[in-house]
């Protein structure tokens, strides 16, 4: 049986933040593209644990710790950024707020 | 280590299963949920790699309040319908992002699966964590003496994210003051504004009327009805 390395751990990542970058580019409702960006985040965090495993140090853990952080912040505002267009225009997608199309 | 790779496997199909969830559900319901699986599988992935601290702010702060924020958002918006799948804005998008995607994937396939299982790199530059120190102990020490200044500037972030989440929400123009607050507190101003919608509940369609050219949806009809029974 093959050894349990982080290259497994990696390649796993490597697969879940593909899926979330295909789920932002193709989606449509804002709420189903920040949840996709969030499989993103979670993906290069597996990947900085993996490698802080890999190294034996301590770092990689730290700074997902600030990613987990900003992720939370992010979504906050974003959340409160897609209520107030919401309330202007039931039922908007991605492709409505266009207003800054040049 | 029959068993970690066991765990390891059973782990990742849940992941992976979750991610397609987010990705293909119509339901934005379903997407949330299937968000929580994977966020749960990384959090065991997390455990699996010694990371325990991380693994419960996973848990905790992901799937605790990030994901329930999300589907009270989609709870607050009523947008729990399937969204159609029939038409894209874009001619091509679609194939275009699966060939972004595939191209991304077999990229960082190809760099990981080329040079075999070695990591370069120097080892144990800040501090080690082969279990001379428990996984929280060590966290805290590094967050706290070399990454001082991050974790301060990260509170403020996070001040910053507050105010500015209460400013984007609020109502546009609409400042906070007594005439907001007719008898003194909240709840006597939501119980009004309850019976002025029960009451003036037939003459809404007439007020609607009125106000169609407004493009707030609701907020407006209310303000006119308590004034009217005020």
């Amino acid at each position: 049986m093959l050894a349990l390395n982080e290259t497994w751990y990696l390649v796993l990542a490597a697969m879940i933040f593909t899926i979330g970058a295909v789920g932002l580019l193709t989606r449509k409702n804002p709420l189903v593209m920040f949840m996709c960006v969030e499989l993103m985040l979670n993906a290069v965090n597996l990947t900085f644990v993996s490698f802080s495993q890999a190294l034996n140090d301590i770092a990689g853990q730290a700074i997902v710790f600030f990613v987990l952080v900003v992720a939370a912040a992010e979504v906050v505002v974003g959340l409160g950024i897609i209520v107030a267009i919401m309330r202007r225009r039931q039922g908007a997608n991605a492709d409505d707020i266009s207003l800054l199309r040049g | 280590m029959r068993v970690e790779m066991f765990t390891f496997l059973l782990t990742a199909a849940i992941c992976l299963a979750g991610s397609f969830g987010v990705v293909l559900l119509r339901n934005p319901v379903h997407n949330a949920l299937s968000l929580v699986a994977t966020l749960f599988g990384i959090a065991v992935l997390f455990i699996q790699q010694g990371a325990y601290f991380l693994a419960a702010i996973q848990v905790i702060v992901y799937a605790g309040a990030i994901v329930i924020l999300f589907l009270f958002v989609i709870m607050l918006l009523g947008v729990d319908r399937a969204e159609g799948f029939d038409r894209e804005p874009i001619l091509g998008q679609r194939p275009a992002a699966l060939a972004a995607g595939v191209a991304i994937l077999g990229l960082s396939l190809t760099a990981l699966l080329s040079v075999g299982s070695r990591v370069t790199g120097q080892a144990s530059t800040l501090a080690a964590i082969d279990g001379a120190e428990p996984n929280i102990n060590a966290l805290a020490k590094v967050l706290f003496t070399d990454y001082v200044f991050a974790f301060e500037i990260t509170s403020v972030l996070l001040t910053v994210a507050v105010v500015g989440a209460v400013v984007l929400a609020r109502k546009a123009g609409a400042a906070i003051d007594a005439e907001e607050f007719p008898d003194g507190t909240a709840a006597d101003l939501l119980q009004v504004r309850y019976e002025a919608t029960e009451v003036a509940d037939p003459e809404l369609g007439q007020l609607d009327d009125g106000n169609a050219s407004d493009s707030e949806p609701s907020g407006d009809d209310t303000e006119t009805t308590t004034e009217a029974l005020r």
